[in-house]
């Protein structure tokens, strides 16, 4: 036999190929052009101002989309303010029923939010189906429960709403970070003026429908739409009480430093350069699924994604071979066909910004692997799956967020140094560990500086689980018991 | 550095004996890493005494606030890794040695202004507050930990962690219970601190260090300086391997400079009033992270 | 060969389900649907394996295999009949000038409850008829022992046995209650000299699943990955229809890729699947939803 071992190699180019199954989007209910969302009326902008929202799979315009202005945001506020006092006084138990509405009515037109959330982010539709739509719906419903239990979340307390929240949240998962957001502020009798991404303004804005539809009281929920300077706007506004942020840790910092005396409640979900490290004993097969799904899901556009993979020398070898043939399986595609596994990247700017990455890894002397698939055609935005080997810690690629399907690969030889490397970064968002080892789990588990540790599983997901970071990833928790601190206050304090 | 005998003798009023003898009055240092040094600034803050006498204070710097927050750092992985009954016991010791010496400290007390009613009724509250906190060491993770019942598959917990390090900065007008109101929730979530104390506070503040020092508390849990805070305030918001900071009673533009130059490194800042706070489990929660754990269950 | 259970990774099941779960999503639309019912007919070993098996009964399933469906012409041929070791040189002689191959049962299946020399006798007799292929079973009393070099050994002379003839292993996988048990099974099967891995007799439910088939490619990579070679798999039971049948070559594809898309390295063990596979592949060339009736049942 004159093969060497590494030329026995898989071939997944193959003559049985899946052919396009497109999720039909002639359901859905789409305008031209969308307003702001404010006393539960759609209401045009005070300047008149309009952005388009594109279609990242096709460069293409969807809707045309307000941009709120000072005015506006200040009517947003003035709404939310008007209406906190009839809703703090409604009791709890009618604050979770409206809420327990959303839910339903979230759940009731799943296929339609799942079908827009492709459309406008470019998310896979296995994923939005499966993934965001249900759980913004389940967050609702988890937190229309606490409405009226918030004694028992603090015992020995009076917790009392904080008053107006400004909620600004990102790209990534615009459906369920609307819920994340407005379903705990509710439960504990806040009153809301939220900004959905520039970029992906859409299902916040189909969300607003509900909340409309859910005869909501006018000014409970109110939505704005527009960039940067919207949300500033939303910060600097002297009657917010509250600010809750998900995004970078760039912006995260403006906002903390702006906020820097005054009263207003702050919560940060920030950015990560989450470890996911393979002990030698792990059970490989579904680690490797576990370092896909750590990286790869949502093209990598997760604050809690895996992207520093760290795996013992002994199996390395192993790992990396596995891994590039489960990445050739990879199907990159059409958001709205059901076997797309990595859809479109967000915006021209992201992809813009991964490549940038992708280069400087290089040009610091890394080798880069990208499945061979093949790329859509036509206009829209795309990134293959792609892993860096040969890399140190001290690798710009290793350090700095990418927010994309980008994965850099380092090898350890002791749990000590696997630790030590997960933990040498600013960020503190999550982590994984693959063992078959119960003590070797807790070990690592419990030494890792991470809000969120994911054992022998990664990027899952719950309502009832709080999600959160150390050190540069944030401030807060949110989701399940802890994430209700985040909008109460004692008043004996 | 330091002897045993000095401390535990130490008296800050002028004493004459009925032979005419002099007393020996105390040098009051820093205490950083289990030690009390001078400041390395060598610079002073003189304080006058109710008795009239002036002791000399260390006025502490910037390089002094450092050096207690390497000191802070590398014990916390010592401090936050023992068993919450043993960090219980060392907290309980700080109340045994209060108590102690508890003479001593009425004495400081009443130098820097308060009546001997006043000054035992402070230390009583003080010692209380002391053993309050020792119990809740391997208790809180109870009461704010939680097992969450997600919808897959999985086995999900989630519980507090102590941040690491906590500044703690205090106002002019703080008092010993204040001090140990703030110190202990800190303390019994398993971070370790750097207090930093008004020289109005020296006498009392670094008799209490002694104290600390004499509770099997392992060296840097505990570091104190005395100083300005106007002065290093800065210095505690800045700092990169500062978790968290507590201020007491800032000024609005203080709490504007730790805000606002923490928000570089997502600093913790947390603001409290410099009104006494009755004892609290939900204090410890203000420097504690909260860590969820994620485990497949199998069928 | 020291054989221990070292010999095989651990398993982590719920990372399996997840990953089939997944897999599960895969749509399988108009031509590519077309093409992997016809693969799927293929790679059918169809099979008889009854106490009331007649030599007319036999008769019929291979006719059943010749003339699959004659109004519909350019159907591939099923891979294989299966039958008992009695029914082989019936099934030889009326496959005759066929592609179609003749495989056997053998070692006291289903339980494997007898002696090695019975076992080597039935496999040589089913040999000596003509079968091309041998399904033997697994010792699971001796495997659930820890007693694993009972079972590679036996593996081994049975494919002494065998001759030319391939072989296939089944591990019963219904009786080995873990996924971990799986995998080392089907480890110790490929390196005493299987053929083919395969999950079950079909008498004892669970019989195959998706997860337990995952597990069994991901050994069969591993051993290619480390020797160079192929070994073929086969799921047997309760494949009945033709949407599941193509949830296997969905898991196949994306485990093995494409040298493992061939009746040489897959096989199904089903009776009744294909008859659906069948029906399916009429409706998408007629475009008309079928009924059984339009179709013989043998």
């Amino acid at each position: 036999m004159s093969k060497t071992k590494d030329t026995f190699s898989l071939q997944f180019d193959t003559t049985w190929q899946y052919d396009a199954a497109p999720e039909s989007a002639s359901h859905i209910r789409l305008q031209k052009g969308y307003d702001l969302f404010i006393d539960n009326k759609f209401v045009p902008p005070a300047d008149g101002k309009y952005f388009n929202t594109v279609n990242p799979s096709t460069g293409k315009k969807i809707a045309e989309i307000a941009r709120a202005s000072q005015a506006d945001v200040d009517l947003a506020v003035q709404s939310a303010r008007k209406a906190l006092g009839p809703w703090q006084a409604l009791s709890g138990a009618s604050r979770g029923k409206y809420l327990f509405r959303i839910a339903r009515l979230i759940q009731e037109r799943e296929r339609e939010f799942s079908v827009i959330e492709s459309m406008d982010g470019g998310k896979p539709i296995r994923e939005s189906k499966t993934i965001d739509v249900p759980l913004a719906s389940a967050h609702f419903f988890y937190y229309a429960g606490w409405a009226d239990k918030l004694e028992y979340a603090f015992p020995g307390r009076n917790p009392k709403p904080v008053g107006v929240a400004a909620q600004i949240i990102p790209w990534n998962f615009p459906l369920l970070m609307a819920a994340w957001k407005i379903a705990p502020a509710l439960a504990t009798g806040n009153t809301v003026v939220l900004k959905p991404a520039e970029t992906t303004p859409l299902t916040a804005l189909k969300l607003a429908e509900i909340i409309r539809d859910a005869g909501l009281p006018a000014g409970v929920v109110n939505i704005l739409t527009g960039a940067g300077d919207t949300g500033a706007m939303m910060v600097e506004h002297p009657d917010i009480d509250k600010i809750a942020f998900t995004g970078s840790t760039e912006v995260g910092k403006l906002i903390q430093k702006r906020l820097a005396g005054t009263h207003k409640k702050l919560t940060l979900e920030l950015g990560g350069k989450g470890a996911n490290i393979i002990l030698e004993d792990a059970a490989i097969d579904q680690a490797v699924e576990g370092i896909i799904n750590g990286i790869y899901f949502n093209q990598g556009h997760v604050c809690c994604a895996g992207s520093r993979l760290l795996v013992q020398e002994s199996v390395a070898d192993l790992v990396i071979r596995k891994l590039k043939d489960r990445m050739e399986t990879l199907i990159v595609g059409d958001p709205l066909d059901k076997n797309t596994d990595i859809g479109a990247i967000n915006s021209a700017a992201q992809l813009k910004s991964i490549k940038k990455y992708l280069k400087k890894g290089l040009a610091e002397g890394t080798e880069l692997y990208q499945s061979s698939c093949e790329l859509p055609s036509g206009s829209g935005y795309w990134c293959r799956p792609s892993l860096f080997t040969n890399v140190a810690q001290s690798n710009t690629i290793v350090q700095e967020e990418i927010f994309g399907p980008v994965l850099t690969l380092q090898t350890f030889r002791t749990l000590e140094e696997a630790l030590e490397k997960a933990n040498n970064t600013f960020y503190g968002l999550s982590a994984g560990v693959w063992t078959d080892k119960g003590s070797k789990i807790f070990k690592m588990t419990s030494g890792l500086k991470a809000g969120i540790v994911w054992a022998n599983t990664y990027n899952r997901f719950d309502p009832t689980s709080p999600f959160g970071g150390y050190k540069e990833s944030g401030i807060g928790r949110e989701g399940g018991l802890h994430g209700l601190a985040s909008y109460i206050k004692f008043e004996d304090r | 550095m330091k002897s045993k005998n000095e401390t535990s003798t130490g008296e800050v009023t002028k004493e004459t004996s009925v032979k005419g003898r002099i007393a020996v009055s105390k040098t009051f240092k820093l205490y950083i890493g289990g030690q009390f040094p001078r400041t390395e600034s060598g610079r002073y803050l003189p304080v006058q005494l109710i008795d009239g006498t002036t002791i000399n204070t260390c006025h502490a710097s910037g390089k002094d606030y450092r050096n207690a927050v390497v000191a802070a750092r590398s014990a916390v992985n010592g401090w936050s890794s023992r068993s919450a009954y043993n960090r219980s016991q060392i907290l309980y010791r700080m109340a045994e040695m209060l108590e102690g010496r508890k003479m001593q400290l009425a004495t400081d007390l009443i130098q820097s202004g308060l009546s001997s009613n006043q000054a035992n009724l402070e230390l009583d509250d003080t010692i209380d507050r002391i053993v309050y906190y020792a119990g809740w060491c391997d208790k809180y993770t109870q009461v704010f930990s939680t097992v969450n019942p997600v919808a897959t598959p999985h086995f999900n917990f989630s519980v507090p962690e102590p941040m690491g390090v906590v500044g703690i900065v205090y106002p002019s007008d703080v008092g010993l219970l204040s001090l140990v109101s703030h110190l202990m929730p800190v303390l019994a979530g398993a971070n370790t601190a750097v207090l930093l104390l008004p020289p109005e506070a020296t006498t009392w503040a670094i008799n209490f260090a002694e104290v600390l020092e004499t509770s099997d508390l392992p060296a840097g849990v505990v570091n104190v300086l005395t100083g300005l805070r106007s002065e290093l305030i800065a210095h505690f918001a800045s700092h990169l391997d500062v978790n968290a900071v507590i201020g007491v009673a800032g000024t609005p533009s203080e709490v504007r400079e730790l805000q606002s130059t923490g928000a570089a490194h997502i600093l913790r800042v947390v603001i409290r009033s410099g009104q006494l706070h009755p004892p609290d489990p939900y204090q410890i929660m203000d420097t504690q992270e909260v860590k969820t754990t994620w485990h497949p269950v199998g069928k | 060969m020291n054989i221990t259970r070292s010999l095989s990774p651990v398993i982590d099941q719920v990372g399996v389900e997840e990953r089939i779960a997944r897999l599960q999503t895969r749509s399988i639309k108009t031509a590519s649907k077309v093409f992997a019912l016809k693969l799927a007919l293929s790679m059918i070993d169809l099979t008889t394996l009854s106490g009331d098996d007649t030599p007319g009964k036999v008769r019929q399933l291979c006719a059943k295999a010749r003339h699959l469906h004659n109004r519909l012409p350019g159907l591939p041929q099923v891979a294989a009949v299966c039958v008992y070791a009695p029914f082989v040189g019936i099934a030889k002689q009326q496959l005759a000038g066929s592609d179609i191959k003749v495989a056997s049962v053998a070692t006291a299946f289903p339980s494997g409850q007898s002696t090695l020399q019975v076992k080597l006798d039935e496999t040589r007799f089913a040999v000596g008829e003509g079968a091309d292929e041998v399904d033997m079973v697994i010792s699971r009393g001796e495997f659930l022992r820890g007693n694993y070099h009972y079972v590679f050994d036996e593996i081994q002379s049975i494919k002494e046995a065998c001759g030319t003839a391939h072989l296939k292993v089944i591990l019963e996988t219904g009786e080995l209650s873990t996924l971990d048990n799986i995998r080392l099974a089907s480890d110790i099967a490929m390196h005493a000299g299987a053929d083919f891995i395969k999950t079950s007799t079909g008498k004892i439910q669970p019989a195959a699943t998706l997860p337990v088939t995952l597990v069994m490619l991901e050994a069969i990579r591993d051993f290619y990955y480390a020797t160079g070679r192929k070994i073929g798999m086969k799921p047997a039971g309760g494949i009945s229809n033709a949407k599941l049948a193509l949830q296997y070559l969905v898991v196949l594809r994306e485990t093995l890729g494409e040298q493992w898309l061939t009746k040489d390295y897959f096989r199904f063990g089903a009776s009744s699947l294909a008859n659906d596979l069948l029906m399916q592949i009429v409706k998408q060339e007629t475009g008309v939803y079928q009924s059984m009736d339009y179709f013989s049942k043998d």
